[in-house]
């Protein structure tokens, strides 16, 4: 009885994509300062925010991801000078199109955090997972394939 | 035509040019291919009517690598994309010899298939030069259409007949944009997000992952492309989720966003008839929003949106929800 009823709560698997240089390092600070975020976050860590490919957030949708997040250095302060804001223009669009075919919104988000901010990592992943959470599971985006 | 056919013969004769690249007839009379021109009686075959929508500037990737000059037809659509592609730096602009010609919308098939059209033997009326309907001859007697009514709906959408590169210009041009091309996209967004995703999802499924669309983009002009890859298995023939759907158009037009000049190529042999210039003109609509007026072609020298910033651009947050 009691194992159905925790099946039943819902926690959403959110994928955050993390510049190398500043919020994976934001990530380390938060760690390290024992300020908690949720361990449904799983961090995939890039040399750049510029390095993510629109492919690489659909493809964590499609594998079962029920939110995708991009974080990535200041802008002005990205380690190779603008990838941050080519990366900028880039998820300003898909996520429009994300929305324009029908996807939920908030299920995406870019979020601006340096090596500095561990407190700003650990709040944005714990409302980031609340809203995801509010919106459920991605069903909109998933591949049934990739379900178990 | 024929002032066209006689100038194309007149260049390879005096060395100007090698070959010619224009349009033959077909095995039906409304489908015209695109197709290389060397000898004079190769010209026999050569035809530029109502049914002539091929974009001729992709074909220029292969013969500006050729020996000698090309002369190439392009109509004024086909020439913004001929800029965008010495703007990629596809094509070389010295082997080229660019002919403008005159263009009064071109046809669609289908329109007249939709109209309860069949049979169709032979079509007249839709010459270059031509005013007035199209009258089919079919076996099942005679039937016509006006012009403007079987036009594809691109032209609908017409961005001017102005040839925005040209060595010459042959051919008088009829002013045929009476719709605004957002509209259609404007008219989505105003749904609610669940008919949004039904819209598309009934679109996508009728999908069966031919890649028509992407090679006759001239924008889609990659020696790899990652849908030929299989690492991503992203080259999948038909769709078995629709998932893949999904991905391979949002990707396909993203990919082209910034450069596509909506020449409107993929919605016009879509085999299945999906209305994918819905997602060019997306962002096309979004890209004039948020960074300003870009038209992808115009201006060979100009920098494409999503290969430039601003300091102070639009956080992608605030992208979102703005009809909320
Ligand atoms: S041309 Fe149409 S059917 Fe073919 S891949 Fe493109 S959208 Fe799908
Ligand atoms: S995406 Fe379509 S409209 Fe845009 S350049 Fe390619 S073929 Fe033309
Ligand atoms: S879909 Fe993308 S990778 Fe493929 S040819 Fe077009 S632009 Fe290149
Ligand atoms: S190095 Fe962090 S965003 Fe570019």
């Amino acid at each position: 009885m009691s194992m159905n009823e925790e099946k039943k709560e819902f926690r959403p698997l959110i994928v955050a994509f993390c510049c190398n240089w500043c919020s994976y390092a934001g990530a380390d600070l938060a760690g390290s300062s024992r300020l908690s975020y949720p361990a449904d976050v799983k961090i995939i860590r890039v040399p750049c925010s510029g390095r993510v490919n629109p492919m690489f957030i659909l493809r964590a949708f499609e594998r079962g991801a029920d939110g995708v997040i991009i974080c990535g250095c200041h802008p002005g302060d990205c380690h190779y000078s603008t990838g941050n804001y080519y990366a900028r223009r880039r998820m300003a669009l898909l996520f429009s199109m994300l929305e324009y075919m029908g996807i939920e919104n908030g299920r995406t988000r870019v979020e601006w955090c340096s090596a500095a901010e561990g407190a700003k990592f650990s709040k944005t992943m714990n409302e980031f997972c609340e809203k995801v959470k509010s919106l459920g599971e991605n069903v909109r985006l998933g591949d049934i394939r990739c379900k178990n | 035509m024929q002032e066209l056919i006689n100038r194309l013969k007149e260049l390879i004769a005096d060395g100007t040019v090698v070959r010619a690249i224009g349009w033959k007839k077909g095995d039906m009379p409304y489908n015209p291919e695109p197709a290389y021109f060397e000898k004079p009686e190769d010209f026999d075959n050569f035809v530029y009517d109502g049914f002539c929508g091929a974009n001729l500037s992709k074909m220029m990737i292969e013969a500006a690598k050729l020996e000698g000059k090309t002369a190439v037809c392009l109509k004024p659509c086909d020439t913004y994309s001929f800029n965008q592609l010495i703007r990629e730096h596809r094509v070389n602009r010295e082997n080229a010899y660019i002919i403008g010609v005159g263009c009064r919308g071109k046809l669609d098939i289908e329109k007249a298939r939709k109209a309860g059209i069949k049979g169709i033997k032979s079509i007249s009326g839709v010459d270059i030069e031509g005013d007035g309907d199209v009258t089919f001859d079919t076996v099942y007697g005679q039937k016509k259409m006006a012009y403007t009514d079987l036009m594809l709906d691109r032209c609908h959408v017409c961005k001017g007949k102005d040839h925005v590169i040209f060595d010459e210009v042959i051919g008088e041009s009829k002013d045929t944009g009476d719709a605004d091309r957002f509209e259609e996209v404007i008219k989505i967004e105003k749904m609610t997000p669940e008919e949004r995703f039904a819209f598309f999802k009934s679109e996508l499924s009728k999908c069966i992952r031919c890649n028509a669309c992407r090679n006759v983009c001239p924008a889609c002009s990659c020696r790899k492309c990652v849908f030929d890859g299989v690492k991503f298995d992203s080259q999948q023939k038909a769709n078995v989720d629709s998932f893949e759907e999904k991905m391979f158009h949002i990707i396909r037009a993203f990919h082209v966003a910034g450069r596509c000049t909506d020449c409107g190529e993929c919605s016009r042999v879509c085999p299945e008839g999906i209305p994918l210039h819905l997602f060019n003109r997306k962002f096309i609509k979004d890209i004039d929003d948020f960074y300003g007026e870009f038209q992808a072609g115009k201006d060979p020298e100009a920098q494409s949106p999503l290969t430039d910033f601003t300091f102070d651009d639009l956080e992608p947050k605030d992208a979102v929800g703005r009809g909320e």
